[in-house]
């Protein structure tokens, strides 16, 4: 049964040309999609379509069966949707702490609240070390790390990822999809990451989908699309 | 000597009920980002609103109670039904409407109620104590300190203590971040102006008594100096409107008491030019902090 799917979407700015132009999706539960695109191809506003975002021109997005088109941002994440956008997307003025507690308010009690912090802390020891620093004082990798595991802390049934490696070192990134990946093993989360790191996303993901002038162009298997040369040049440029 | 001492206790009492108007706009400036025109005049409106439940019932608590439900009733309106339907892009929509708005609060008051000062009886003496000799504060101005101190003390562990200030705080902050993490953003500035306005309806409602009494602009005056105390605290920080509160304060009963009551607000805005030549963004501003 497919947790996740969203059926001619389309998606555009003002009255320009549509970004996204009649796009259809559909995701396993438990699946990891890598989202692949050229720079402007369109991934950031597919993400922030399917959260709500960005309002849809046409176009439904469903969760396990039930219709979110018409759900606000705030009350698709409560169904089970969340979105770590683009970027330092980390309240800089709050605390570590305040950050991940900001994530899981809704979900939990107070007592589960403290419970599932200490289990993000455990998850990226590094954001334990700084649990009272302010946003602002974080590295990027420590910002990414936060903007992921504060997503975690509402436990969602599906995760979007818009380019979690930007700016991050190598090692930084490994680690990170690496916690991705035991997260979405572990606990059956279903994720959409979108990625210019394509050969880090292929290595996490079991399938990969390369989005270009507004539509899905290849969908295949991610130890394919990352053999396939001749792919990889049309849409990638590598 | 004496005189100096008795200067600084009435100059803290007046400080403090700046500091609290003050408190309300920074509320608002950082719940929604605009500075809110009309705070003076909706707050009056709340005080109106006490002033006729004490004649009604005799009693000032049943009033102070009155004033700051309709203080919050008053910014949950507005928010509602006028500001959340602007746009938001550019700050002059929200301008002109507050300013809009006090027309008709005022001209509303002032045909309901009549344009004349109408006397308000604080519930405690206003006579000093004598403490050695020397005149200090009334039990008014105690009351004035006391009120002000547990609306800030409440305030301040609302929004840094409990789950519903952290959402206030993040919503203001970082609104589409905070909606991608559940918070209901729209319902955070609403609350937002609920309490900025019973704050400020309880600073007008503190003030009245020890003025001419109630009219349509009582508070205006009030407006007008707590708006400079919120830009020399840094519109954005309640600890900048809490101690340059106090600060104007003390600085507009010395230079009333030695100098004279016209150089007063003299003293104000020499104070908040200086402020804003050698620290543009008020004193207590963060600077740091948004990029993203
Ligand atoms: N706010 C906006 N207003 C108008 N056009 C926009 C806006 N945001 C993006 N676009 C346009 O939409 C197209 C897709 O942009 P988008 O950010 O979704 O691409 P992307 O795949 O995320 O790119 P990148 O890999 O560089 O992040 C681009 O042509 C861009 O110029
Ligand atoms: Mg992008």
């Amino acid at each position: 049964m497919s947790a996740f799917a969203c059926k001619d979407l389309t998606v555009g700015y003002g009255d320009g040309a549509p970004v996204i132009d009649g796009l259809e999706l559909d995701m396993a539960e438990g699946a990891v999609v890598a989202l692949l695109g050229a720079n402007g191809a369109g991934k950031t506003t597919l993400l922030r379509a399917l959260a709500g975002l960005e309002p849809a021109r046409s176009g439904a997005v469903f969760l396990g069966g039930r219709d979110l088109t018409n759900l606000s941002t705030e009350d698709r994440v409560r169904s089970g949707l969340s979105l770590v956008p683009e970027g330092r997307s980390v309240v800089v003025e709050l605390t570590v702490d305040e950050n991940l507690r900001l994530g899981g308010l809704w979900r939990h009690r107070a007592r589960a609240r403290k419970a599932a912090v200490e289990e993000m802390y455990e998850l990226f020891p590094p954001l334990d070390r700084r649990r009272d620093a302010a946003g602002h004082t974080l590295s990027g990798g420590e910002r990414q790390m936060l903007a992921l595991a504060r997503a975690l802390m509402a436990r969602p049934e599906v995760l979007l990822l818009d380019e979690p490696s930007l700016g991050l070192a190598p090692q930084a990134t490994a680690q990170l999809l690496g916690v991705l990946r035991a997260t979405a093993a572990r606990t059956g989360l279903t994720v959409l990451l979108a990625e210019q790191n394509v050969t880090g996303a292929l290595s996490v993901a079991q399938r990969g989908v390369v989005l270009s002038l507004g539509a899905i162009v290849a969908d295949r298997p991610a130890a394919e699309l990352a053999a396939d040369p001749a792919l990889r040049h049309a849409y990638l440029g590598f | 000597m004496d005189r100096f001492v008795f200067l600084l206790s009435a100059g803290l009492a007046r400080g403090a009920v700046l500091a609290l108007f003050a408190l309300s706009l920074v509320i608002v400036w950082r719940a929604a980002r605009v500075v809110n025109f009309a705070q003076a005049a909706m707050a009056v409106a709340a005080v109106y609103a006490a002033f006729a439940v004490t004649a009604a019932t005799g009693s000032y608590w049943a009033g102070l109670l009155t004033g700051l439900a309709s203080g919050a009733l008053l910014g949950a309106a507005v928010e509602r039904g006028l500001m959340r339907r602007l746009p938001h892009h550019n700050p002059l929509p929200g301008i002109i409407v507050a300013i809009g708005l006090v027309m008709v609060l005022q001209a509303g008051l002032a045909i309901a109620f009549g344009p004349e000062h109408r006397p308000m009886h604080p519930p405690f003496s206003e006579r000093p104590f004598i403490i050695g000799g020397v005149p200090v504060l009334s039990p008014y101005d105690l009351f004035i300190l006391i009120a002000a101190a547990v609306v800030m003390g409440g305030l301040a562990l609302l929004f840094g203590r409990t789950s519903l200030g952290l959402q206030l705080r993040a919503a203001a902050f970082a609104p589409e971040t905070s909606r991608l993490l559940g918070v209901r953003v729209p319902r955070m500035v609403t609350l937002g102006w609920a309490l900025a306005v019973a704050t400020a309806a309880l600073a007008a409602l503190l003030l009245v008594p020890t003025e001419l009494g109630l009219n349509p602009h009582a508070a205006d005056l009030l407006f007008v100096n707590a708006f400079a105390v919120a830009v020399i605290g840094g519109l954005d920080s309640p600890v900048g409107a809490l101690l340059a509160g106090i600060g104007v304060g003390l600085l507009v009963s010395l230079v009333t008491g030695y100098a004279s009551a016209a150089a007063a607000p003299l003293a104000v805005l020499a104070l908040l030019t200086l402020v804003l030549l050698v620290r543009p963004g008020g004193i207590f501003s963060a600077k740091e902090a948004r990029t993203a």
